[in-house]
């Protein structure tokens, strides 16, 4: 089925920005870029949300003035109970936005009352995606390793809107320990914040020099970007309702006008990758795990 | 002591499971030969005559039987896990050990009375998801996440109504288990839909003369010295280049040995240890099932945890306690 409202979203911001860094990114979002939803919220490391703190209600406040939806976004891996009442206080103070969750206690906490599922909780299959629309989840983003097939049936359901992480580097893991820190040979809790050195990830390389993997935190990201600008339109015939796009340093407002411009019909995907090629700079692209494929492939048909 | 700890051991193949039933387990888990199960591996695992044969010889001895469906099923794709819950209620497995929220579902609708277990793979790490499977699905059991420490585990134990079970001895996640996405980026399977962390079909050695290089997929994990020997190239173990530094950035190549933490571990009301190691032979079961059956009992009586003199199997001769040791972080 044709969806001719397919939307872009702008999801968290994954690194650790300074804050006023962080704050003029998304005043910019909120009044240049061609975007529906944006997502805001520390979804990594809690330690970082206290940064933001006192430029979250300026920073929605924008984008709402700019037109966009505006979702709170959540953090990934629940492990405390401070992180537990950092999660009741954004549901309980969401004002009538949704709120993302990404953890299954956020889930848990959201039942009953509309929300979005994140990437980060895992849905692979319709039994799990009919649970959670029963249940007050009104739009899922999919795990980024499903591939065409599966987005497909999930999005045959019709049982909540299907979002697809669509571009920059895939988070691929998540963990208690911090690899950032013990990259700089500190510990976790006295990290002194290392992570914000490398506002597009801490490149990890193999023995044999060859760029692997992005070091963010506690988290494990791709070091190719996916694009799966080539992709949108047979998603959007499957039914896939929104397309996510993932801050980088990057310029964001000229990648949302690519995908953009895709969805629109005003440029070819030949066109649309050099362009995000121009804009990303040295990494490659990936697209592997929508074609059944390694992640890290960049699969042309 | 409080409480006599229970002794949940692995299960590859028949041969496992009566080398773990007689030397002490009090379970045994394992999984059906295909990829309803995270250790999905070639020459692994039970069919269903198998698993009958199995249930007989382990519960004659006083042994539960508990059935891992701990992947997560393929959208379009139902039927192998639906089966495989089926099955397991037909054949009287003591409980299922499942992952995947639509599966719970599925089990509690369908078979209320089959137990059920949440898998490590389902990462529920805190007492709010905890419970959410637990007023959900009538989960029985949890095994926790392998990134808690002692004291948190404690601390959970007092928010939960439910059993808990720590894995104790084998192979570490250092990643939240069930949200790991390294081997699928490196090679296209992962654990989670394939039941499979950087598989060997995807594993080279190359010997370049003075290094043996260890690679999966298209990547370089590790390269050892001639005299050095050559570690099997899971991802996270491998030993990579950030800003000029080679290190073993994800976690060295040890394994998980808890056995000192006994004690610890019966205090912070944990019900149950497990056994990580499927994937190992009848030897090594026995071996590290019958310590670990001393162990228990001894720390049962109020003693302390004896020797266990598994250094000769530990991988890679290294040890660690993981994150029980909140210094792990």
């Amino acid at each position: 089925m044709s969806n001719d409202n397919a939307k872009l979203t702008l999801g968290p911001v994954l690194f650790n920005w300074q804050a006023e860094t962080w704050r003029d990114f998304y005043f910019r979002i909120a009044d240049e870029a061609d975007v529906d939803v944006v997502y805001v919220g520390e979804a990594v490391c809690s330690k970082r949300a206290p940064f933001h703190a006192p430029y979250v209600a300026d920073v929605v406040e924008r984008l709402m003035d700019g037109g966009k939806e505006v979702v709170l976004s959540t953090l990934a891996l629940i492990m405390s109970s401070r992180e537990m009442e950092e999660l009741r206080a954004t549901a309980e103070g969401a004002d009538g936005m949704l709120v993302e969750a990404n953890d299954v206690a956020a889930c848990a906490l959201l039942a009953g009352k509309p929300h979005v599922v994140g990437p980060f909780v895992n849905v692979y299959n319709e039994g799990t995606l009919r649970y959670f629309a029963e249940r007050g989840a009104t739009r899922v983003c999919l795990p980024v390793e499903l591939r065409r097939d599966a987005i497909h049936a999930m999005a045959g359901t019709k049982a909540a809107d299907i979002e697809v992480f669509a571009f920059g580097r895939l988070p691929l893991a998540i963990s208690a320990r911090c690899y950032h820190a013990r990259h700089h040979g500190l510990h976790k809790d006295s990290c002194q914040f290392v992570c914000d050195k490398d506002p597009d990830g801490l490149e990890l390389d193999t023995l044999d020099n060859e760029a692997f993997l992005t070091v963010n935190g506690v988290q494990t990201m791709s070091y190719t970007y996916q694009t799966l600008a080539a992709e949108l339109a047979e998603m959007r015939d499957m039914g896939v309702t929104h397309f996510r796009l993932s801050p980088h340093t990057c310029d964001m407002v000229a990648v949302a006008k690519v995908f953009r411009d895709v969805l629109n019909g005003k440029t070819d995907v030949e066109g649309a990758d050099d362009a995000l090629a121009g804009l990303v700079g040295d990494a490659p692209f990936s697209n592997g795990y929508y074609h059944g494929a390694k992640g890290v492939e960049f699969v042309t048909e | 002591m409080t409480h006599k700890l229970e002794l949940v051991c692995p299960a590859g193949t028949p041969a496992s499971l009566h080398a773990a039933v007689d030397n002490g387990a009090d379970a045994v888990y394992l999984g059906f030969r295909d990829e309803t199960n995270a250790r999905n591996f070639p020459g692994l695992n039970f069919n269903r005559k198998e698993l009958e044969d199995g249930l007989a010889y382990a519960h004659a001895r006083d042994c539960q039987v508990f059935l891992a469906i701990n992947t997560f099923p393929e959208a379009g794709n139902p039927s192998p896990w639906h089966k495989a819950v089926d099955d397991a209620a037909a054949l009287g497995v003591d409980c299922v050990i499942l992952a995947d929220i639509g599966l719970c579902h599925y089990a509690a609708e369908k078979h209320p009375d089959l137990r059920r277990h949440l898998s490590v793979q389902a990462s529920a790490s805190n007492p709010d998801s905890i419970n959410f499977y637990v007023d959900a699905f009538d989960i029985r059991r949890v095994v926790l996440p392998r990134v808690l420490s002692v004291q948190e585990i404690a601390a959970l134990n007092k928010q939960i109504a439910v059993e808990t079970e720590v894995f104790v001895f084998g192979g570490l996640c250092v990643m939240a288990e069930g949200r790991c996405q390294l081997s699928s980026y490196a090679t296209g399977e992962s654990p989670n839909m394939n039941g499979v962390c950087s598989p060997a079909a995807h594993v080279r050695y190359v010997d370049e003369g003075d290094r043996m290089v260890s690679r999966l997929g298209d990547f370089t994990i590790n390269a050892f010295a001639q005299n050095e020997p050559a570690g099997y190239p899971t991802l996270c173990k491998g030993r990579f280049v950030t800003e000029g530094k080679t290190e073993y950035l994800f976690e060295e190549p040890t394994s998980l040995n808890a056995a000192a933490m006994l004690p610890e571990l019966a205090e912070a009301g944990v019900t149950a240890l497990k056994i990580e190691g499927r994937q190992r032979g009848k030897a090594y079961v026995a071996q590290v099932v019958s310590a670990f059956r001393r162990a228990v009992d001894a720390v049962a009586e109020g003693k302390a945890s004896p020797a266990l003199n598994l250094e000769n199997i530990t991988e890679g001769q290294a040890k660690t306690s993981g994150a029980y040791d909140k210094s792990w972080r």
